[in-house]
């Protein structure tokens, strides 16, 4: 059975937990070291704050193990907070997270909560719900970094080789195309282990 | 789905992308700086914080919006802010300065003693105190899209939040093991609409994120909350009102995460010098949560 396992050390962790399981796929939350201690065939960075997350990952010394699994090409699967968490730079200057994916991102890019909105944009080919709260998007996608979705001229989701991050919420809609999209590289990466 | 019903149902999402989290009150842009680093998911933006308050006494009011701007100005994490029971010009005016969360709080001396807020008529979201499972469903049916126990604040003593807290999941528990049919007269004795204890009685929880509040001090507090239940907490005058604020900020936040590791919450609860000084709940005079019911 595949095993995801899903940062939980703040944020709408559950909410992914919640999906994978509707989904017939092992979830496991990661809040400190000895939880990666068995396998683990993907990765998801949920929504939340960054700035915490990031605190919490390097003080529970979690920040190094995971960027190496990453950096091995562990499938993973940034939502919001976990995009900033993904992107190589920050607009402003402030310093990077794992930085492992090629993309510059806005963090609280349309503004504060009264920013925050729900449309439709097509996604892979499809028209999908997407929800963004406070949420940041992509300001530059480089190297081998590919655009996947835009919504009025903005770039909100990317991927990179298995990296696949999106400004927006899908654990929050009853949608699974970005989830499908997460599987499908998580199946591809157990084929290459075996 | 209307744009009233979206914006509510973005609210409440937002609340919960704070779970797992801390809230502090902070009362200069500097604190808000020292708040985040150490891992605050939002901030509560005060001029006085609520040991101050009961302190100084007198009418305590919504804070400078020229105050609040500066602390939204310091960081990137959300601001919130906290109006008067009731005083729904003080929520407009957050609402002008695009605040994250309006706390309508029973810290701040009540502005109605009848009414609240009719939280409906805002695009920006609103937190509120509750003691029990009829006074959070009924600050949900006002439009609330988060809720906090009161808990006692600037006292220090855990009890009363800890007595909210359990008052509210018993009561949680009761209606879930009620029979469809007597869903009617529970609403009724609770005094909230029944539609809500339809959905508490389905869903086993409330309809929104609840975060505990009033009287968290210390890394074994936070961790308390958790396990009884609590989403988050909000750390009032604990942090700043102790001997190493900053240390004792990350140190909660790392309770928050790992509520359930006792040998990190031992290693989290060393060496962090004073604690906020507290009052038992005997012996002070005026009890913030007996405000708004």
């Amino acid at each position: 059975m595949m095993r995801v396992g899903v940062l939980a050390v703040q944020g709408a962790f559950a909410e992914h937990i919640a999906v994978l399981e509707r989904l017939g796929v092992g979830a496991f939350e990661i809040r400190k070291l000895s939880d990666l201690d068995g396998s683990i065939d993907g990765l998801i960075l949920p929504g939340g704050e960054s700035t915490v997350m990031k605190k919490l990952l390097s003080d529970l010394e979690l920040f190094l193990p995971l960027k190496k699994l990453i950096d091995e090409g562990l499938p993973v699967l940034g939502t919001c907070a976990g995009m900033i968490l993904l992107a190589r730079e920050i607009d402003g200057g402030e310093a990077p997270c794992f930085g492992t994916m090629d993309i510059t991102v806005r963090r609280n890019a349309y503004g504060r909560q009264l920013g925050s909105f729900a449309c439709t944009e097509r996604f892979d080919g499809k028209e999908i719900p997407m929800r963004f709260i406070r949420a940041p998007y992509v300001t530059r996608v480089g190297g081998s970094a590919e655009i996947l979705s835009e919504h009025d001229g903005k770039i909100v989701a990317a991927r990179q080789g298995r990296q696949l991050a999106a400004a927006f919420h899908p654990e929050l809609d009853d949608d699974t195309t970005v989830f499908y999209m997460f599987l499908k590289n998580v199946s591809d990466y157990i084929d290459s282990k075996e | 789905m209307s744009e009233n019903n979206e914006q509510y149902r973005l609210n409440k999402e937002l609340a919960q992308m704070l779970k797992g989290g801390v809230i502090m009150d902070v009362t200069t842009p500097e604190q808000a700086r020292i708040a985040q680093e150490a891992g605050a998911c939002a901030v509560m933006a005060l001029e006085r914080i609520p040991a101050d308050i009961r302190a100084a006494g007198g009418v305590s009011r919504m804070s400078d919006p020229a105050m609040i701007r500066s602390i939204q100005e310091a960081v990137s994490i959300p601001v919130m802010a906290k109006c008067r029971i009731g005083h729904f010009a003080e929520a407009q005016i957050l609402e002008a300065i695009e605040i994250d969360y309006i706390d309508e709080s029973e810290v701040l001396s009540p502005a109605d003693d009848v009414y609240h807020v009719d939280k409906t008529k805002f695009r920006v979201p609103f937190v509120c105190g509750a003691k029990d499972l009829g006074e959070a469903l009924r600050r949900i049916a006002e439009g609330a899209s988060m809720i906090r126990t009161k808990g006692e604040p600037g006292t220090g003593d855990i009890v009363q939040a800890v007595r909210h807290m359990r008052k509210m999941n018993t009561q949680i528990r009761h209606i879930v093991s009620l029979r469809e049919d007597e869903l009617y007269e529970e609403a009724k004795q609770l005094g909230v609409p029944y539609d809500l204890v339809k959905q508490v009685h389905e869903s086993g929880r409330l309809p929104v994120v609840n975060f505990a509040a009033g009287g968290v001090a210390t890394p074994a507090d936070a961790a308390l909350m958790m396990q009884l239940g609590a989403e988050g907490v909000f750390v009032g005058s604990g942090i700043f009102k102790s001997g190493d604020p900053k240390k004792r900020a990350a140190a909660i936040v790392k309770a928050v995460t790992n509520y359930n590791d006792s040998k990190l919450l031992a290693e989290l609860s060393s060496g962090l010098g004073e604690a906020m000084v507290g009052i038992n709940e005997q012996e002070i005079a005026l009890l913030m949560a007996e405000r708004g019911k």
